[in-house]
């Protein structure tokens, strides 16, 4: 098993994860892929972690961080995403442009 | 004394000796001061004084006439010769003289010498009775206090004219009489012809003025200094190369120029008659005793300057023909005139020009002498001329005649005063008269320094005899003017008044008192008896030179007896004209001779000449050639600069406006083009917002790893 074979996983999780970012339209979704994102980092981290041999294990650790993080955004993301639908009934992001100049 | 004929030299070792004259003379610096101060004190208090003015005046002349007199009585001892200056400025460097480096000196300061003396006592007596009379004769004049003031100012210039140790002094004192001329001949200003009098005597002075500045100028460049002394000290060094030498010719042509127009030469003799427009008093005063001397006066001072081979001796052929030519043709003129005052203004004319032609003969007594008695017979004349006027209110002979019998006093004042200007045997006119034609035969001889000159001694021939005849013009036109005036039958009206009757004391005491002076200051120089006045007057100026003029000691009887048969030829030819008969006495004096007439009337058309010669081209052509001038060439620079800075201004403004405004439109307009193009990236929606960082990011991770 050599390092390169896990960092493409991660790319590739990480791709998917900015594409859905960008195109989807519903912001649940939108939220779903910037989990994917941080998925792949960790994937990333402990890639990292297992080759590089730390003595410390950082990226273990660091992985858990993100998890913690995400864990976090991903329920105040939740949050707000319910309240927009709930003023604007809608869960569009493509409509929710009210800070255009 | 070296004597041969009947003429003597005077040699230096003859001299006086001289005292300075103590503290009359050095106090003399009162005699022109104190007529100028009560100028102003009379123009300020004058109107508040209980006299109006005249109180001040008199006194001030008094004076004067008695500070002259004791002046003169002093100076017949040993002879006074005292001169004081206070240095006033000393101005630049002089290039040339002996005196190159040093500055010019400009000083104020009093000669007492006996030339000055003469005409202080001159200015004075005269000056202080005519101001007497004036009292008389202005009476109730509407300007009677500014009169005083201007007559006063008048006694002070001259003053200072005869009183100026330089040349710059003489000019102050020259011009000063020339203003208060102008102001007392325009005295009665409200009718328009005595203003134009006025403008015409300040005008032609003004004209002869140039020949006195550039010969003052001349002479004191080249001596070094203006000084009097200094300058008959630089001629008594002798001639040659000397500055003054080269330039003495011109200097002297110029000087006497000046001379000219304050002393009334032909042909700058206009003004005079013109100036009878004055009161009498003035006419009296300034233009027949004193201010038409002040000429005749600068030849004197500057006798040496003249009468010295090598400066400007060679300038006295023109001094005796200007003068001859005054003499004769202006006595003429007199004949013709129906006015007192005219007939009296051309007499002096001619007077003035036998005065010239003594200073052009070379006798500087004589000359003098004659100024200081015509000053009192002509003086004396022009008073009685103003009791009659004031009796008849006219000027004119032809409302006149009779008067003897209403106006005795005037009428036997006035004949002294005839029969001394005719020159008839003992009275004043006589002796000076006589002193005259024998310099003038003196000159004509072969022992005269004239000889020298081109053909002197036979001008001063012809001069002797046109003098002989001008002695039998004046007799002619005196006669006239007696006979006219007294005798006969009156031919006015007098306003419809009583007939005219005597003129109140004040006017004829003076008239008396100057008679006395006509009569009886002939016999101060009696050529061979008494000498008072050639010791007076020329006591300075023959230390230093020899043979600077000749006196005789006895009387030449034959010249005597020519000039009186010539005046008695005068009066008898008068008498036979005018005199007898009562009823055709108009008549004859109204014919005219033909063709002698109309020139007589018209002055040889020398006015006319010069009205339509000068004046009228001045006052039209010239007047509009420099009127144009000055509105289209000298404004056009003017408005020119105007038209450019208006013109400008329009530039300036389409360049503020749309320049510079335009400019800063433009950058906002740049600013607002921008916000709208950057606008376009703000489209609130996230997911763009997104796609930008990812494109950012993608950018520059490139570009890390391509340049790292």
């Amino acid at each position: 098993m050599i390092i390169t074979q896990f960092l493409i996983v991660g790319a590739a999780l990480f791709s998917l994860g900015v594409y859905g970012v960008l195109t989807r339209r519903n912001a649940v979704l939108v939220l779903l892929s910037v989990e994917l994102m941080l998925a792949a980092v960790n994937i990333n981290l402990v890639a990292f972690d297992r080759f590089v041999a730390d003595q410390l294990a950082g990226g273990q650790i660091f992985a858990l961080f993100v998890i913690t993080v995400a864990a976090a955004e991903v329920g105040i993301g939740l949050a707000i995403v319910l309240l927009i639908f709930r003023n604007r009934h809608s869960a569009n992001v493509d409509e929710l442009d009210l800070m255009k100049l | 004394m070296t004597a041969f004929g009947p003429f003597v030299v005077a040699t230096a070792e003859e001299a006086a000796v001289h005292s300075d004259g103590g503290w009359l003379a050095a106090g003399a610096w009162l005699i022109p001061v104190v007529p100028m101060v009560v100028t102003f004190l009379i123009v300020f208090f004058g109107k508040r004084s209980p006299l109006k003015g005249w109180g001040m005046a008199a006194a001030t002349l008094g004076f004067v006439a008695v500070y002259g007199v004791a002046l003169f009585v002093a100076n017949l001892g040993d002879g006074i010769y005292y001169e004081k200056a206070i240095h006033l400025a000393d101005v630049g460097t002089q290039s040339m003289g002996e005196h190159v480096g040093e500055a010019l000196v400009f000083e104020w300061g009093w000669i007492v010498d006996g030339l000055s003396i003469m005409m202080y006592a001159l200015v004075g007596v005269v000056g202080f009775l005519v101001f007497v009379y004036a009292k008389g004769y202005m009476e109730g004049d509407v300007r009677y206090t500014w009169f005083f003031a201007s007559f006063t100012l008048f006694a002070g210039g001259m003053l200072v004219l005869v009183s100026a140790p330089n040349l710059i002094q003489l000019i102050v004192g020259w011009e000063l009489v020339g203003v208060s001329s102008y102001l007392l001949i325009g005295h009665y200003w409200e009718e328009h012809e005595n203003s134009s009098a006025a403008i015409k005597a300040f005008l032609t002075n003004k004209v002869a003025d140039v020949g006195l500045f550039v010969g003052a100028i001349m002479v004191g460049t080249s001596v070094g200094s203006f000084r009097f002394s200094d300058i008959m000290s630089t001629v008594a060094e002798g001639g040659g190369e000397s500055p003054l030498s080269r330039f003495g010719f011109w200097a002297g042509v110029a000087l006497f120029i000046g001379a000219m127009g304050k002393s009334a030469q032909f042909p700058l003799h206009v003004w005079l008659p013109d100036a009878m427009a004055g009161p009498t008093p003035v006419s009296s005063l300034m233009h027949a005793a004193t201010m038409v001397t002040a000429g005749v006066y600068l030849v004197g001072r500057m006798f040496p300057f003249y009468a010295v081979d090598g400066f400007a001796d060679d300038v006295r052929w023109l001094i005796l023909v200007v003068g001859a030519v005054t003499l004769f043709l202006t006595g003429l003129i007199a004949l013709v005139q129906d006015d007192i005052k005219k007939v009296l203004a051309y007499s002096t004319l001619s007077q003035l020009g036998y005065m010239t032609v003594a200073m052009g003969a070379g006798a500087y007594t004589a000359g003098l002498f004659h100024l200081f008695t015509h000053g009192f017979f002509k003086a004396l004349l022009f008073l009685c001329a103003g009791s009659v006027i004031h009796a008849v209110h006219s000027n004119n002979m032809s409302d006149m005649g009779g008067l003897r019998r209403p106006m005795p006093i005037t009428f036997w004042t006035f004949a002294v005063g005839a029969y001394a200007l005719a020159g008839l045997p003992l009275l004043a006119g006589f002796w000076s008269k006589d002193e005259i034609l024998a310099s003038l035969s003196f000159a004509g001889s072969a022992e005269s320094g004239l000889t020298t000159a081109q053909g002197g001694a036979a001008l001063a021939n012809v001069v002797l005899w046109v003098a002989i005849a001008g002695a039998f013009v004046t007799a002619f036109y005196m006669t006239r003017a007696v006979w006219l005036t007294f005798f006969g039958a009156y031919k006015g009206h007098a306003n419809g008044l009583a007939r005219p009757h005597e003129s109140p004391r004040i006017m004829t005491y003076p008239l008396v008192g100057l008679a006395i002076g006509a009569a009886l200051f002939g016999f101060l120089n009696v050529p061979g008896l008494t000498t008072v006045f050639t010791d007076t007057v020329g006591v300075r100026f023959f230390e230093g030179f020899h043979d600077l003029e000749h006196h005789a000691t006895s009387i030449n009887w034959l010249l005597a007896l020519l000039g009186t048969a010539a005046a008695a030829a005068g009066v008898a030819l008068g008498y036979r004209i005018w005199g007898p008969d009562a009823d055709t006495q108009q008549a004859r004096d109204t014919f005219t001779v033909p063709v002698l007439y109309p020139l007589l009337a018209r002055k040889y058309y020398i006015d006319d000449f010069y009205m339509d010669g000068v004046v009228r081209p001045l006052r039209g052509p010239v007047a509009r050639a420099v009127d144009w001038f000055n509105g289209h060439v000298i404004d056009l620079v003017v408005n020119g600069a105007g038209f450019l800075a208006r013109g400008l201004g329009r530039y300036v403004y389409a360049f503020d406006q749309r320049g510079l405004d335009g400019a800063i439109n433009a950058s906002a307009g740049a600013a607002s083009m921008t916000g709208g193009f950057l606008r376009l990236f703000q489209t609130g929606r996230v997911q763009q917002y997104a796609v930008m960082i990812f494109a950012g990011m993608v950018i520059l991770v490139a570009g890390l790893i391509i340049f790292s």
